[in-house]
């Protein structure tokens, strides 16, 4: 909703006299608008974030050390945010507490916002009316950031696939890094796939060379 | 639990009005669609019944008939009562909103309306409540295709 748009102010000192449905009318079809642009547009899964793997030429001991003592502390503070859309939200929950306890991990901290969080856990069916605030949310957080799709729903649509209302794979809006597949996956299951993540970040390259002295 | 009234007194306790518009058919009460509106709250104001908690409603599709199906409970006599509605034909079907009589009916309506195409008159909120405004057809319906 943009708020410099004079109806909309109107909207928000609302008319007490009329019922507020004739007055949200105009929110609703936005939204709806919304969805369906999103249904249009996003019919193909984004790929895979790409890692660029060293190959040791163009970059000296140096940077390869700075490199891997920036992916250390990035991979062992990796804050998720609370996010949890269905099911699955609670083997999440379970994984932080503390029987399987993400806190080893340096992940106990799940943070309410998404300026704060460096992962997303999709942890639950995506549905289309879902689809514009994950989309809004993962552009929120501040980069370097990453992706889990925690469990078929979100990974494929899982039994909901080919439905009428559920997103086929979450990757159709944000790009996924790690895939974790069950229905829903076990506290183990995700802690590996946090695991797999973590190798994943361990093998990014921070520092361009090439970038520096071009 | 409650006790499920026997359909035979409730048909004998209605006024002289409603009783035409019922009818019982295979152990069900099934009231003529245009009065629905009239029975609930007799159903409600009456000492012999007062049904003041509605537990559910719900839709069925038949193909060629839809059915709304009202589940009352009264906390009063700890008694409970299920009838029905049948709602023939496809398109622009309609059936009087019992929120004036209980106001738990509000989202259950729009869920109906949302997914099954059933228009409540009388609803102060009629729009979807869980899928998108610009939604193509109604979803629960059996002729439903993507």
């Amino acid at each position: 909703m943009k708020v410099s748009d004079n109806q909309d102010l109107n909207l928000i000192n609302y008319n007490i006299s009329k019922p507020l449905h004739e007055q949200t009318s105009i929110i609703d079809s936005e939204e709806g608008q919304d969805v369906n642009k999103l249904i249009k547009t996003n019919t193909k899964p984004l790929s895979e974030p790409i890692i660029e793997v060293p190959d040791g030429l163009d970059r000296n001991l140096m940077i390869t050390s700075v490199d891997s003592l920036i992916n250390w502390g990035r991979k062992s503070s990796v804050w998720p945010l609370t996010f949890g859309l269905a099911c699955c939200a609670f083997e999440m929950m379970a994984s932080a507490m503390s029987r399987f306890d993400l806190s080893r991990f340096g992940m106990e901290v799940f943070r309410a916002s998404p300026r704060q969080a460096d992962l997303i856990i999709i942890a639950g069916t995506v549905t289309w009316k879902m689809a514009p605030v994950i989309e809004r949310v993962y552009n929120q957080m501040p980069d370097p950031k990453w992706v889990i799709s925690m469990g078929v729903c979100a990974t494929s649509g899982g039994p909901y696939y080919q439905s009428y209302s559920v997103v086929p794979g979450v990757n159709h809006i944000i790009p996924v890094d790690v895939y974790v597949p069950g229905c829903p996956p076990r506290p183990d299951a995700l802690l590996y796939g946090i695991m797999m993540l973590h190798e994943k970040i361990k093998r990014y390259k921070n520092l361009d060379l090439k970038q520096i002295f071009e | 639990m409650t006790k499920l009234l026997d359909l035979n007194t409730v048909v004998q306790n209605l006024p002289s009005t409603l009783k035409n518009e019922v009818t019982l058919e295979g152990g069900s009460l099934y009231v003529n669609n245009k009065y629905i509106l009239e029975f609930c709250s007799e159903l409600k104001n009456n000492n012999k019944f007062q049904f003041n908690y509605l537990k559910s409603i719900s839709a069925v599709d038949y193909v060629e008939f839809f059915e709304i199906v009202y589940h009352l409970d009264s906390l009063i006599t700890n008694t409970s009562l299920v009838l029905k509605s049948k709602l023939y034909g496809r398109d622009g079907n309609s059936i009087n909103s019992v929120i004036s009589v209980w106001k738990g009916a509000e989202l259950q309506e729009r869920e109906i309306w949302d997914l099954m195409g059933i228009y409540f008159e009388g609803h102060p909120n009629m729009k979807r409540i869980l899928l998108w405004e610009g939604f193509q057809g109604h979803p629960l319906r059996k002729d439903f295709l993507k």
